[in-house]
């Protein structure tokens, strides 16, 4: 319960930054909308008032609350409801997210325990010096890459868009998932390889359990806490992680739909967009944090 | 050692990268080249044109698809298939020649007559008369409506009426339906180019449908024009246009077009390098050279209505000598710059008029050319500039190389040793432009409204005028710019502002730098590639051959 109060603090003030720091940007809004072509000072006015940039912050904040406090995330300054924009675009992102996070969680554990158990091997080696290749390139570099080599040049997979159903999204999600890959294989192979020496397990083998039991049940069973905790985090910030691979990709997700709006200083779908990962965020912490529970007997909330 | 190697090559599989190529390689199988491009050819008719087919384009997604507020390329784009304005300009030389409209008409340059063709309908079969230009007039000018295209109307009389915060009226005055076929416009004053206006997207009809639900009329628009929508918008991924059987102008070449849209800059460049797309308008200008030598023919290139200058904040008096501002523009090698820096993808300007409109002249700008020992007796006999030159530019100009060179040009043929750059976020630029509050040159474009010499004269030079940045006032602009307003004829008037154009070349409140150019490329599939003057692709020629 104290767990679930929490919550609210964070939420108000998470929305309540991003909107007064998304406003204090200089410059008029009207005029990035306007481009080159001047706009008229009548029509300047009326979207003004009409999108409430006269009113001091507090004011908006507030309007902005009641209106999200029955769905409404306000429309952006070309009308469109953003509450649309992200109903359009949301889907894009979490097949990205979660492809991409089937891809690091199987992927990555996988690796991760085949190393951890078989040190200094061949394998284990394989792992380290692959994984640190890919952490030490940026995404950005891997995502071109792949679109160059795998797209362009052999014609494996899309270049770019989402016009062909699920295939679109394999190489989006492979790049997108890579670099928390490495993290997931390091993570797993670390913890695994600590448990492997831990008392408990020298208990189990003790006791005569079969080399299975010991490894699935006792060893990678606690080995796995730290590898959760990082997963939980790590899919909302897929979530955000995301502008850079759909930006590569020309995904219409939401990542994409956050940049072109910084840009063009879009501040309503910024600030609505933003809401919703806050509380994605929380969602997905607040999920990891009953996993606990489950994979630790000796972690209960009460 | 080597049989180490082959048995850690085995157990591979289970590494992190292995098994990537190995999800790769198992796709392989269902994807046979990635393309997409199943539509049918067109068929030869007797005259040689190819009717039929369907094509893609590349596209960034509209901001919108009313014409009252459509101001982007990309809106213009998508609008000019799906409506047919009262002119059209010619896709090569920009003359105006009538589209909708039967005739155009006016004794005075101040009430005009026009007459559209009978027998039209939009394509949800409302026929177009002249009361549907009249209502979406109003409906564009009506400030309430927030529509970006507003100020186009400015010139109409009873346009000040719907500006106010709560307008009485909702018509403007000037504009009066006759019969079903004709309508006449009174202007607040004469205004000799107004035909040139009229192809303009903020002129087209709308139908009855449209005013009562904007949003949706705007996620699937009803025109007049040679295309309709082929479902509705779906935004950030395609558009999809098919032939309007009712159409009575002429016919377009091929059945559908898809725009597909692309919000990374060279996405759809790269889609078409892929085969997965048939024209693309977004070569990234690093590309430029390669996809020329690529693609050879199916690279079209033709000059934009971009126009880049150096603007002067003239209500600062260290910029107050013209000697001053024509000795800087002497000592700016265009030539060299376009070519070395863009590439060739700007042309040196020497004029203030685009070479884009009729009624530009190539030569007008006698101190545009590269004479830097002129212009350094010019800025000595005026007694030299002292202090720090700072020059002012915005982030999206994504010019700072230029602006680089011609900074040293100005180190070195002027001695100005001490210049600075102060770049801004675009909107962030545009407020202190706005505000005077630049203090030095600024780099600025402006792109035409009209394919008439006035959209390149009367908004930036007419003392007071909104869009007057630098705070140019001369008498004679002024006098020129009215004289051609009220000429007898659109050439009359163009001859006027001709004359405007050299008293403002020798004022110099902005240095022409360059023009812009517009490029597409299209692959093997289509022919009749055309870019139009407002620097759009004419899909209603493009043939599907292939």
């Amino acid at each position: 319960m104290r767990r679930l109060l929490q919550v609210i603090p964070v939420f108000f003030g998470a929305t309540f930054l991003i909107f007064a720091l998304v406003y204090a940007v200089p410059g008029d809004p009207i005029d990035a909308l306007a481009g080159d072509r001047p706009v008229t000072p009548a029509v300047r006015a009326e979207l003004r008032h009409r999108y409430h940039l006269d009113d001091p912050l507090f004011v908006r904040y507030g309007k902005y609350l009641q209106g999200l406090s029955h769905g409404d995330f306000g429309t952006n300054f070309r009308g469109r409801p953003v509450a649309e924009i992200m109903r359009q675009r949301f889907p894009v992102t979490i097949r990205l997210g979660l492809l991409a996070f089937l891809f690091e969680a199987v992927v990555g554990l996988a690796a991760g325990v085949v190393a951890g158990l078989r040190r200094r091997s061949l394998v284990d080696s394989l792992v380290l010096v692959s994984t640190t290749v890919v952490v030490a390139v940026p995404v950005f570099v891997l995502g071109y890459c792949a679109q160059l080599l795998l797209g362009v040049k052999l014609g494996w997979f899309p270049v770019v868009g989402i016009r062909e159903g699920w295939r679109s999204y394999f190489l989006p999600a492979v790049v997108l998932g890579s670099l928390s890959l490495c993290y997931v294989a390091r993570l797993a192979r670390a913890s695994l390889m600590e448990a492997m020496r831990a008392d408990y397990v020298r208990t189990a083998r003790a006791k005569g359990l079969s080399e299975r039991r010991v490894v699935g049940v006792h060893a990678l069973r606690n080995s796995l806490i730290p590898v959760v905790t990082f997963l939980g985090v790590d899919l909302g910030s897929l979530m955000a992680g995301a502008i850079v691979t759909e930006g590569i990709f020309n995904l219409p997700g939401i990542g994409q739909a956050t940049f072109n709006a910084v840009h063009t200083q879009e501040y309503p779908t910024v600030v609505g967009v933003v809401t919703a990962l806050v509380l994605i965020f929380i969602l997905a912490n607040l999920l990891v944090d009953v996993l606990y529970a489950v994979l630790d007997p000796r972690i209960r909330y009460r | 050692m080597l049989g180490t190697w082959r048995r850690g090559g085995g157990r591979a599989v289970a590494g992190v990268l292995a098994p990537v190529l190995l999800m790769g390689a198992g796709l392989v199988g269902c994807s046979a080249g990635g393309g997409d491009l199943k539509e049918a050819a067109g068929l030869r008719l007797p005259d040689g044109q190819i009717r039929g087919g369907a094509f893609s384009v590349s596209a960034s997604e509209p901001e919108h698809l009313v014409p009252a507020n459509a101001t982007t390329t990309a809106d213009g784009q998508v609008l000019s298939a799906l409506f047919t304005g009262l002119v059209e300009y010619d896709p090569q030389t920009a003359e105006p020649r009538h589209a909708m409209a039967e005739s155009i008409t006016t004794d005075d340059q101040r009430t005009w007559t026009i007459r559209i063709k009978p027998g039209w309908t939009f394509h949800d079969g409302e026929p177009v008369t002249a009361r549907s230009f009249v209502d979406a007039w109003n409906f564009a000018a009506y400030a309430p409506n927030a529509n970006g295209n507003a100020g186009y109307f400015n010139k109409v009389e009873g346009y000040a009426a719907l500006q106010a915060e709560h307008p009485a009226t909702r018509e403007m005055t000037g504009l009066k339906v006759v019969d079903d076929t004709t309508f006449t416009v009174r202007l607040a004053d004469s205004f000799s180019q107004f035909p040139i206006l009229l192809g303009f997207q903020a002129f087209y009809p709308l139908p009855r449908s449209a005013y009562g639900d904007l949003r949706a009329f705007e996620e699937a628009p009803v025109g007049n024009g040679p295309y309709e929508m082929d479902g509705r918008w779906r935004h950030d991924e395609a558009i999809r246009l098919k032939r309007f059987p009712g159409y009575k102008g002429p016919a377009p070449s091929a059945d559908a077009v898809e725009f597909r849209i692309y919000s990374k800059p060279g996405g759809g460049y790269e889609d078409l390098l892929a085969g997965n797309l048939d024209i693309a308008t977004d070569i990234p200008p690093d590309q430029l050279a390669a996809a020329h030598a690529e693609f050879k023919s199916g690279f079209v290139e033709r000059r934009s209505s971009a126009f880049y200058y150096l603007g002067f904040p003239l209500w600062d008096k260290a910029f107050g000598r013209k000697e001053l501002r024509q000795a800087v523009s002497l000592a700016i090698d265009r030539n060299a710059i376009t070519k070395a820096i863009y590439d060739g993808s700007r042309e040196p300007a020497h004029s203030v008029i685009n070479p884009l409109v009729p009624g530009s002249r190539p030569d007008a700008c006698r101190l545009c050319t590269y004479d830097p020992a002129r212009a350094r007796r010019i800025l000595a006999s005026a007694g030299g500039f002292t202090g720090p030159l700072h020059l002012w530019f915005s982030t999206s100009a994504e010019n700072q190389p230029a602006l680089e060179a011609m900074a040293n040009m100005l180190r070195t043929n002027l001695g100005l040793t001490d210049i600075r750059f102060d770049v801004l976020d675009f909107s962030q630029f545009l407020s202190l432009v706005k505000a005077r509050k630049v203090t030095g040159p600024f780099f600025s474009s402006w792109l035409m409204d009209y394919p008439s010499p006035h959209t390149y004269i009367a908004p930036l030079y007419t003392a007071g005028a909104r869009t007057n940045r630098t705070g140019y006032a001369n008498p004679l602009v002024d006098q020129h710019i009215a004289e051609g307003d009220r000429a007898p004829s659109v050439a009359a008037g163009i001859t006027a502002y001709q004359a405007a154009e050299d008293v403002i070349l020798d004022d110099m409140p902005v240095i022409p730098l360059w023009f812009g150019k517009t490029r597409a490329v299209h692959g093997d599939r289509v022919t009749h590639v055309a870019i139009d003057p407002f620097s759009r692709i004419r899909v209603q020629d493009v043939q599907v051959v292939g």
